[in-house]
């Protein structure tokens, strides 16, 4: 058995069919295929207990992604526990042997593309990314039209969007997580126009259709890729595995064992 | 080849879990279409995720696409979002595997396990862009066919379905293949529907009901003429003998969004000879033929770590029953390489202190909840339908429930059965207190939760005959037992709504001028009747009232023995004097015996249709007293009667 460091990060890509499924699925698909790999996955305590596993910010159902995260905590038994930061080449190997085993036990679609191994110091996930990036590829509108409304969407100061909560109709403004959005000629997918947008998760989390929402709401969403998710550090913008301390796999194995 | 799914996928954004229209799971197949294949779309008349886990359609899928000249796909009913897109944009019902549309495959087969879901066949068709009625399906239409439990009473669908399958479907599919390729064959314009259905009547097991004309005199058939001398006079039901020779699904779809049943399922015996009267599985699946325990054991280990679950459902009609239970279950759970981590299910429990044990052997992670159906509300009541669990044997089993850690026990029960009296109702009430009171020695905190449903009687059992409940006589008792369970704290009642049962019975017992009847109800828009929010009775009493017919003569009309059935000509091998025998047993509150373990009483099961029980043990289960006489506490007097074998 190789070793296997006690919490790993791992990075796939999530395209094709496999992107209707949604985001509570795909942890029923990756759970299913952590026990077929036969990692020694950690799992919680009480009476039914989970593997431990936690993703980064959700997918929305529909959507495809070049970047998503889940960090994985394995049980001692397996040879955890080494120390990553004091030997780093042993910490890569082992982060790849983990990323190849899953990738043969994912369905298609899914591509691990890069994995790391977590030395402690880093947060959570869900607290670490602030930002992400998308390319959205709408229809329902002409070229020119768009680039107006967009336009005019980056000198408001507000872009409401109506929302029930608790029975109740609200507006949020969006304008705040709006960091920066482009409309960048035509899309791939014929009739379409392609949209690249950076959005914060703060004040509040912005879905890709909420967006077109916010911009015209005859616009319809025909293709969304998440191109990123990232941490700001200082200012600066940090992929969740390229951070310091993180000794990390750079090597793409996302065809291994296929 | 063609493919919609460039039209579809713009549409799957706006639609609820679009992942129900892409395939993709784990044991998905992509066969090969063309020359010398006939192709198979095996339909299931309820969404993706009702339909997915069912078992028939799996191993069909499987055994159709492992022959050379076969190849299927499979579809399901599409939500009502997805089918008003659909219709608007011309995208005709497709494949999940290569989103080819409907009518380019040959065959369309429909698995008919709820008698509620015949409005989405016939919406399913036509959504697919092919004649919903036989008589207007050309040389280039699908043949349209249907298999599963309601096919023993096809009539309602009987304009509507160029044949129905009777009985295990592993064989048969081979033979129609071979039918309809052999039909494909011929050139126009000698390619015509009547001789598919000749082809297909010459097959054992499949009823062509363009083939048969009723007569009709009131409420009552009188007659069924056949258009030829060569048309069968009764069709049999096709059965495998050996569960042995066929070890499917060996690929269980594990899908890629959650389905009902998701877990991995194997098969470890068909049939039953409880003799629970008011049980139509048990009838039409005589005789038990058991899996043997060496392949139950390989099938479920191999599944476990091909599909990664962590929980097996041995499925059966009481796998308590199954005479290998004991070393099958401490194969999975004492298994290393199982990490006991794996669940074992039993979907239907024994009640008996015994079961109780094993379940608590297998459920050492989750005790969540125990479900236990005693079906009867008294003694008197469960000697009418032959469940023959006394009193005790039920409190035996919730005490041993309780002690060992569960605080959830569920009761299953029927009202509207033969011969009940209000006592019989009220005697759910009493049950359930009592079991509340069990509990409270163990827990401070038990739920105890009654779920009653009424009773339809259905076709090919000794209560086809009887007349049911009206709704209104169900809807009374269901008050009446909501306002005695109130007494009790911890008890709780669930009830099904007693206007599905008018439904049901309508769809399960009509005849064939039902088929206007489910054809009207469509039209008016009622599908998906199963689900309790688009399920409206109107619908029905309007179509029947546009039919001519009337809901009493179908329902709360009690029929004579000698009254000619609508599904008299179909048989699951059973004997006419069998079936008229238990319901007087019934009525003189007189129990039968199991069969397996006791002598032969001629059913008809094994002897028309030259098969043999197939179980591993002789003897009965340890601790079973149900109906085996063994362990029953006789200071309540019990009669359990051996028919005479001739
Ligand atoms: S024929 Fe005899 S042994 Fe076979 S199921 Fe019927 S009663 Fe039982």
């Amino acid at each position: 058995m190789n070793r296997v460091p006690e919490r790993v990060r791992i990075r796939y890509a999530k395209h094709g069919r496999i992107r209707y499924t949604s985001q509570r699925d795909m942890a029923r698909v990756i759970e299913r295929g952590l026990r077929r790999s036969r990692l020694p996955i950690a799992h919680s305590q009480g009476f039914s207990p989970r593997p431990l596993l936690a993703f980064s910010l959700a997918l929305p159902t529909g959507c495809e992604s070049l970047a998503e995260y889940i960090d994985l905590r394995f049980a001692d038994g397996g040879g955890a526990g080494f120390d990553a930061t004091a030997d780093p080449e042993a910490g890569i190997e082992a982060a790849q042997w983990v990323a190849g085993v899953l990738q043969d036990t994912m369905p298609e679609g899914i591509e691990v593309a890069s994995a790391g191994v977590l030395t402690g110091a880093e947060g959570s996930l869900q607290e670490q990314v602030t930002s992400c990036d998308w390319i959205l590829e709408v229809a329902g509108m002409g070229a020119e039209q768009l680039s107006e409304r967009i336009e005019s969407l980056l000198v408001a100061d507000q872009v409401l969007v109506e929302r029930v909560r608790k029975g109740r109709k609200t507006a949020d403004n969006l304008r705040p997580s709006i960091v920066t959005l482009f409309h960048r000629g035509s899309g791939s997918t014929p009739g379409t126009q392609r949209i690249e947008a950076s959005l914060s998760t703060k004040p509040r989390g912005v879905r890709p259709v909420e967006l077109l929402e916010g911009i015209d709401p005859t616009l319809r969403l025909v293709r969304a890729t998440r191109t990123g998710q990232y941490e700001t550090v200082d200012g600066e913008r940090f992929e969740p595995l390229s951070l310091q301390g993180l000794v990390r796999a750079p090597v793409n194995v996302g065809v291994q064992g296929r | 080849m063609t493919s919609v799914f460039e039209q579809l996928e713009p549409l799957l954004f706006s639609v609820e879990k679009p992942a129900r229209y892409v395939g993709g799971e784990l044991g998905c197949q992509m066969p090969t279409h063309g020359e010398g294949i006939v192709s198979w779309l095996l339909a299931y008349p309820d969404t993706y995720e009702i339909g997915l886990p069912n078992q028939g359609l799996q191993i069909l899928y499987e055994i159709i696409n492992e022959r050379s000249d076969g190849a299927a796909e499979r579809t399901y009913a599409p939500w009502h979002d997805l089918e008003t897109l659909m219709r608007e944009h011309g995208i005709p019902l497709f494949s999940v595997e290569s989103h080819k549309p409907a009518h380019e495959f040959h065959i369309i087969a429909f698995n008919l396990s709820a008698e509620l879901t015949y409005t989405n066949v016939l919406n399913m068709v036509d959504l697919g862009g092919i004649p919903v009625r036989t008589q207007e399906r050309g040389a280039n239409d699908p043949v349209i066919i249907a298999g599963g439990h309601c096919t023993y009473n096809p009539e309602p669908l009987a304009d509507y379905l160029d044949a129905a399958v009777l009985g295990d479907g592993e064989e048969v599919v081979a033979d129609i293949t071979e039918a309809v390729a052999r039909w494909l064959a011929i050139d126009e314009p000698e390619r015509t529907r009547a001789e598919l259905h000749r082809l297909l009547s010459a097959i054992e097991g499949v009823y062509v009901p363009s083939l048969y004309r009723p007569v009709f005199d009131g409420a009552v058939q009188v007659g069924l003429e056949r258009i030829a001398d060569w048309v069968p006079e009764i069709v049999e039901k096709r059965s495998v003998q050996d569960l042995g020779e066929w070890p499917y699904p060996k690929q269980q779809l594990v899908p890629l969004m959650e389905v009902v049943h998701d877990r991995l399922n194997v098969e470890v015996f068909r049939g039953c000879t409880r003799g629970c009267r008011f049980c139509q599985a048990g009838m039409i699946t005589r005789p038990v033929r058991e899996r043997p325990t060496e392949q139950v054991i390989d099938m479920v280990q191999r599944g476990i770590e091909r599909t990664g679950y962590d929980e097996v459902a041995l499925t059966s009609l009481s796998t308590a029953d199954f005479s290998g239970i004991e070393p099958l279950v401490a194969a999975v759970v004492d298994n290393e390489r199982n990490a006991g981590r794996v669940s074992v299910s039993l979907p239907s429990l024994r009640v008996d202190a015994f079961t109780v044990g094993t379940a608590a052997k297998i459920q050492q992670v989750k005790r969540t909840g125990l479900t236990f159906a005693p079906e009867g509300g008294t003694w008197r009541m469960r000697r009418v339908i032959n469940k023959l669990i006394t009193d005790d044997d039920l409190y035996a089993a919730v005490d041993a429930a309780f002690s060992q850690g569960w605080r959830r026990v569920k009761l299953y029960f029927l009202i509207g059965l033969p011969s009940e009296r209000d006592e019989d109702v009220l005697g759910i009430a009493e049950l359930g207190r009592r079991c509340v009171e069990i509990g409270r020695r163990y827990h401070s905190n038990v739920t105890v939760t009654a779920s009653v449903g009424g009773f339809v009687p259905k076709p090919q059992t000794p209560f086809q005959w009887h007349a049911q409940d009206s709704g209104e006589e169900l809807q009374r008792k269901i008050s009446m037992l909501r306002s005695k369970a109130h007494e009790t704290k911890g008890l709780t009642i669930r009830w099904h709504e007693p206007k599905a049962s008018v439904a049901e019975a309508l769809m399960s017992r009509g005849d064939r001028r039902m088929g206007a009847v489910v054809e009207d109800v469509w039209r008016q828009g009622g599908i998906f009747q199963e689900w309790g929010e688009f399920f409206d009775l109107s619908r029905f009493e309007t179509a029947m009232e546009r039919a001519g017919l009337l809901i009493e003569d179908v329902t709360t009309r009690q029929r004579s023995v000698d009254e000619m059935l609508p599904w008299d000509h179909l048989s699951a091998g059973l004997h006419k004097d069998f079936l008229v025998g238990e319901y007087q047993d019934a009525l003189g509150e007189l129990g039968v015996e199991d069969c397996r373990w006791t002598p032969c009483y001629d059913c008809g099961a094994c002897t028309t249709l030259g098969l043999e029980h197939h179980v591993a043990s002789a003897i009965a289960p340890a601790g079973g007293s149900q109906g085996t006489g063994q362990g029953i506490d006789l200071s309540v007097p019990v009669s359990v009667g051996l028919r005479p074998t001739s």
